[in-house]
């Protein structure tokens, strides 16, 4: 499904990522853990397309295609989607619109027919449910005035209804209470299939207590220094990133 | 070389694609000798069979007009316009002009279709009423009114105002010049010398107009000047909604347009008054386009009374159009809600007046400015509340929208108060489309364009909210076409 | 050269004054001089049909004819200062426009920092000032800066090295006897170097009731990295007419801050132009105008970002009592590639009487995208749910009034960042409220 090989990235000159190998298989979760600045960010906008993160080495390969080739609503339209650690706001446009547009474009670029309103209404209602949100969420402007809990939920709610193949999770935990977290991680888990895979970025364990992975990766100095099972989180948690070469508590 | 056509080509290609309105109409026409002199107006209202007292105030207006100098405070720049090289006339040939819709040139009717504008009184399904009746104004004359029976039958008058002048010329004497005065401004007093035709719309005491009104103006003949006059009276207690488009062929000439628009409220009535200014803004080189130079306003005459205006400006190489409020009766209200979109080379220096004359008035200014390309987009705008208008209310947004690094937004507010218990409130701002917006969008499929105009239009929604349905999703449309290749 | 009924008897004075003008030995003054005294001739007084005077009419000021200060100097004891007493270790004070050296005392200077009269210095060390005395004033499009480059007789010459600091305030008190109906043309020369550091107060008194003329401009260099605080006091008789034009250049990194305090003179203009040189600079721009009676008070700023990555940042408030009038006009440009530009602009004006009148023209000029500019304006009246609420706790509607006028301009006071300075201001709006 995804194949990231030998990636180097910078940024503004800044060497960030120095050498990635990473393999995800289809229905697999993997998550990604590292402290801050390791480069976990830079990865997943490196993933998705953003101008001014610069491949310098490496390829990555997503079913079958050349992902880093692409443009990012091409890199969207083919299944890739990157749940934002600071959602965007982008006021006058409301919700139901943008998710619309977005949906249709998607839609459009695989083939399938555009929805009408109705239809479109009947999806997004029966999604919006499943996240605990209400009409009136997607009546307002994306993203402006969401508190973190409700923009992380949006974010959620997007990922339902673009229906990617791989969903690129970027701290999609900082700044949420348990409860929120929860709300959140059903989401995601309710999303997952043997078709569908994940990457999920986070700095803590606590969300994968809920989303539990298949793989855990350490990302340290912009690059994988180890990589286990589920269990290798719980012993991060439990030791910090110290045996990294990294000052942190974690 | 080759290089060179290719690039040609590609620019014509894109062109054309943009601007849909391009396309010239072959149709015999009847026009004045080119030139402005005393006979060419002698000329138009000999044409139009006018009674003496209107010859006497359009020359008038010319005599008054050769003192005058053109008006150099815009921020607009722009080659001396040569008033003698344009043709003040021009009409579409007909035999003693048509009597019903039937009788209308085919080729007219096409025009309007090709441009979406329904000129035909559909057969109606049982049950079902028109929301919209239509004047069309081709160049000089109006060609055809839709509904107007049907209108007649509330006793609302919806007529070209050439028509007016011969069947109302009691209302059409009390009011023209009223609110614009044929001294006003060099173009208001050059349109009032030569207007040719516009819309005239009366709605008597009490009614409520039944369906959408509205105008389509289209330039058509080259080297021709529209110089069209409207006027709309909502006596007491009425209301009427009012719509104008206007579209012109691609031409790589300049082409004057100096319109004026006067509305009177009465008592406890309303206009709201929407345009979807869409004339043709000149290629990417600043060639060609027109020159919309436009006075509008309205007098709020009568106690309660609104005149909202709404705008969507695309078009235009130059647009210099402030479309204003006089608030004299107390607690009336006035509104501006405006987008501006200005590409390539267009300049656009436009916004309102607000003058509060009376107590409790209130007035609503929303200015959305666009600028990309090497555009220039400016907000000029006056606040004036008057010693008497105690408790006037006014609050301004204007907001800028920056889309590259070569255009250029301007806002000019004046704010005058005279009235101590009066309440003024302006802001501005402005902004650029941010990459982490640009981007959001993308990653989540939309293309680059398609996330610009949808940005773009999430910006101006408070202004774009404010039109009448049909025209709210065709300036959507139009925010995003007139962006076009503006980011990349 | 034309020649109106109204500039000629101001020609004339200078052809005979000009000989007399300090410096009068240097060609450069000279010829600064006489193309002041051309450009004044050739621009007139400006009328309100140009759109930088359009709410300010100069006819009651042409219809008089000022003289030059009176040559027998008036006999003044003392000159009350802004701040505590104690805190004034710099003070220059220049009576009907001359400097005064028993009235004022420079105490210990640091190496590199000098504090003289303009007339003094001309005489002392011409070389310092050439190149600088009429480089940010230059004469081309403003006649009353023009009228000053004629005229200025005296002011006061501030320059500062590298990298100096100089602790004390500097206060410059131009006291106006009002005993005759002179124009006095002051001018201040500001050049700080890069690094240096220092705060000017500009006091502006007047004393009689005569009609007078200040004509003030004031050139200022704040070098690289260079921090200048500047604050104005203009305290001018009732019958004063007091124009007044800073044009301040703002260095890489430099900040500039600029407060005017306006209660007095019958038509004042407080115009303030700050052009950035180069990247990073700050500048901060602040008033509050407080005027009653027919008391005219326009206040024109205009902040030109022609660097990137700058900012600016205005506040102005006003209260406006009786006829009183105010203009204000603040127009910010972005140049194209000033990218990563910060301008923000707020007034706001209290209209205390029924026939107070404020014209306000915010304005915003803008050639490069990336950039965050913002004004607002809001013109209105107390808030009658603040009024009574003070009064429902027993304040009287005159002590209320006066409690949330202050409350209201002390927000731009707020704005100063010396605490002295800032403590001095809000004390002279105390004392206006009381009506002094």
């Amino acid at each position: 499904m995804l194949e990231i090989k030998n990636l180097h990235a910078s940024v503004a000159g800044k060497p960030i990522l120095k050498g990635i190998d990473l393999s995800i298989g289809p229905g697999e979760v993997h998550a990604i853990m590292g402290p801050n600045g390791s480069g976990k960010s830079t990865l997943s906008y490196v993933l998705a397309g953003r101008d001014g993160y610069d491949v310098t080495d490496g390829s990555v390969s997503y079913d079958g295609l050349d992902l880093l080739t692409m443009e990012p609503e091409e890199r969207a339209a083919s299944g890739v989607f990157l749940a934002f650690q600071y959602p965007v706001e982008i006021p006058g446009v409301s919700n139901m619109t943008f998710l619309k547009a977005a949906l249709n474009a998607v839609r459009k670029h695989r083939g399938d027919k555009e929805l009408d309103a109705m239809e479109f209404l009947k999806l997004i209602r029966a999604k919006t449910r499943l996240l605990n949100m209400t009409d009136e969420m997607l009546k307002r402007a994306v993203n402006v005035g969401f508190s973190g809990g409700e923009k992380k939920r949006n974010e959620v709610l997007q990922m339902a209804v673009l229906d990617p193949k791989l969903a690129v999770l970027d701290e999609t935990d900082s700044g949420l209470d348990i409860d929120a977290l929860k709300v959140v991680a059903e989401g995601v888990n309710a999303l997952r299939g043997p078709e569908r895979s994940a990457l999920v970025i986070t700095h803590y364990q606590r969300l994968l207590d809920y989303i539990v992975p298949d793989f855990v990766h350490v990302l340290a100095h912009g690059r994988i220094q180890r990589s286990g099972g589920k269990e290798l989180a719980l012993e991060l948690e439990a030791k910090g990133y110290a045996e990294f070469g990294v000052d942190e508590a974690a | 070389m080759a290089a060179t056509i290719d690039t040609v080509e590609k620019v014509r290609e894109v062109t054309e694609q943009k601007y849909k309105y391009g396309f010239v109409t072959d149709i015999e026409a009847d026009t004045a000798p080119k030139g402005l002199d005393e006979s060419t107006i002698r000329f138009i209202s000999a044409k139009k069979d006018e009674p003496a007292w209107l010859l006497e105030w359009r020359l008038k207006a010319y005599r008054h007009w050769l003192t005058m100098e053109e008006p150099e405070w815009a921020k607009v720049a722009y080659p001396a316009i040569d008033f003698q090289d344009s043709y003040y006339y021009s009409a579409p040939k007909l035999k003693a002009g048509p009597k019903n819709l039937n009788e209308v040139d085919p080729e007219l009717l096409r025009t309007y279709e090709k441009l979406g504008i329904p000129i035909k009184e559909q057969e109606l399904l049982a049950g079902v009423e028109p929301t919209m009746a239509v004047d069309a104004v081709f160049d000089s004359v109006s060609v055809a009114t839709t509904f107007k029976a049907k209108l007649e039958e509330k006793g609302v008058i919806f007529c070209p105002i050439s028509e007016a002048v011969q069947k109302h010329p009691d209302l059409v004497r009390q009011y023209l010049g009223s609110v614009v005065p044929y001294s006003d401004n060099f173009y208001a007093t050059l349109n009032s010398a030569v207007f040719t035709d516009g819309s005239f719309v009366y709605v008597p005491k009490g009614v409520r107009c039944p369906m959408e009104l509205s105008t389509y103006f289209r330039i058509n003949a080259s080297k021709t000047g529209q110089f069209e006059r409207t006027l709309i009276i909502a006596d007491a207690g009425s209301y009427v909604s009012y719509l104008e488009g206007c579209t012109a062929p691609q031409r790589d000439e300049n082409q004057l347009h100096a319109a004026v628009v006067e509305l009177v409220t009465h008592d406890d009535a309303q206009i709201k008054y929407s345009t979807v200014q869409n004339w043709y803004p000149g290629d990417e080189e600043g060639r060609g386009g027109i020159f919309n130079f436009v006075t509008k306003r309205g007098a709020c005459r009568g106690a309660n009374s609104k005149i909202s205006w709404t705008q969507v400006e695309t078009g235009s190489a130059i647009t210099w159009k402030y479309p204003s409020c006089i608030l004299q009766g107390d607690n009336s209200v006035g509104e501006f809600y405006s987008v501006a979109i200005a590409n390539n080379c267009q300049q656009a220096d436009t916004g309102t007046k607000m003058i509060h004359i009376g107590r409790n008035t209130r007035s609503t200014i929303v200015s959305k400015g666009i600028s990309a390309g090497r555009a220039q987009n400016t907000y000029r705008g006056l606040v004036k509340v008057l010693p008497k208008a105690e408790n006037a209310r006014n609050h301004t947004q204007c907001d800028s929208l920056l889309i590259g690094d070569r255009c250029g937004a301007h806002t000019v507010p004046y704010i005058e108060s005279r009235n101590r218990s009066a309440r003024v409130e302006h802001e501005a701002t402005t902004a650029k489309i941010s990459e982490d917006q640009l981007f959001y969008c993308r990653q989540r499929g939309l293309s680059q364009e398609d996330a610009v105009s949808l940005i773009v239009n999430g910006f101006c929604k408070e202004v774009l909210k404010e039109l009448p349905m049909e025209f709210a999703v065709e300036a959507q449309k139009l925010v995003g076409i007139s962006l076009e290749g503006s980011v990349g | 050269m034309t020649v109106t009924a109204t500039t000629s008897p101001y020609l004339d004075q200078f052809r005979q004054l000009a000989p007399t003008l300090p410096g009068g030995r240097l060609p450069w003054l000279g010829a600064l001089r006489c193309a002041g005294a051309e450009r004044f001739a050739a621009l007139g007084f400006p009328g309100t049909r140009q759109e930088a005077w359009k709410y300010t009419n100069l006819r009651a000021l042409e219809k008089v004819v000022f003289a030059p200060p009176p040559a027998a100097a008036v006999s003044i004891d003392r000159v009350s200062s802004v701040l505590p007493e104690d805190l004034v270790r710099h003070r220059l004070v220049f009576v009907d426009g001359r400097f005064r050296a028993a009235l004022s005392a420079v105490g210990d200077l640091p190496a590199g920092v000098a504090i003289t009269s303009l007339a003094a210095a001309l005489e002392a060390t011409p070389d310092l000032l050439e190149g600088h005395l009429g480089r940010l004033g230059a004469v081309d499009g403003h006649a009353l800066l023009a009228l000053n480059t004629a005229f200025a007789e005296d002011g006061a010459v501030l320059l500062l090295s590298r990298g100096v600091d100089l602790e004390a305030p500097v206060e410059l008190v131009f006291v106006t006897t009002g005993v005759t109906t002179a124009m006095t043309s002051p001018r201040l020369l500001v050049v700080a170097e890069p690094d240096s550091r220092a705060t000017v107060i500009e006091h502006h008194v007047g004393l009689g009731e005569t009609a007078s003329f200040s004509n003030v401009v004031a050139e200022i260099e704040v070098g690289a990295g260079a921090r200048l605080e500047h604050y104005k006091v203009q305290r001018e008789s009732p019958a004063a007419f007091h124009i007044a034009v800073a044009t301040a250049r703002i260095g890489r990194d430099a900040c500039y801050d600029n407060f005017v305090l306006t209660q007095g003179a019958q038509l004042s203009r407080s115009e303030i132009r700050a052009v950035f040189a180069g990247t990073g600079g700050d500048c901060r721009l602040s008033g509050a105008y407080m005027v009653r009676g027919h008391q005219h008070c326009d206040t024109t700023t205009l902040i030109d970002h022609a660097e990137p990555q700058c900012s600016s940042r205005e506040v102005y408030k006003g209260a406006l009592d009786d006829h009183s009038r105010a203009v204000f006009q603040g127009k910010i440009v972005v140049r194209p590639g000033a990218q990563r530009t910060d301008g923000h602009q707020l007034n706001r004006a209290l209209l205390l009487s029924e026939h107070a009148e404020i014209d306000s023209k915010p304005e915003l000029e803008i050639y490069a995208d990336d950039v965050k500019c913002s004004h607002g304006c809001t013109v209105g009246e107390l808030e009658d749910t603040a009024l009574f609420y003070l009064r429902s706790r027993g304040i009287d509607r005159v002590g209320a009034r006066a409690l949330l006028t202050a409350a209201f301009l002390n927000e731009a006071i707020d704005e100063i960042p010396v605490e002295a300075v800032r403590t001095a201001f809000q004390d002279l709006t105390a004392d206006w409220l009381q009506g002094s």
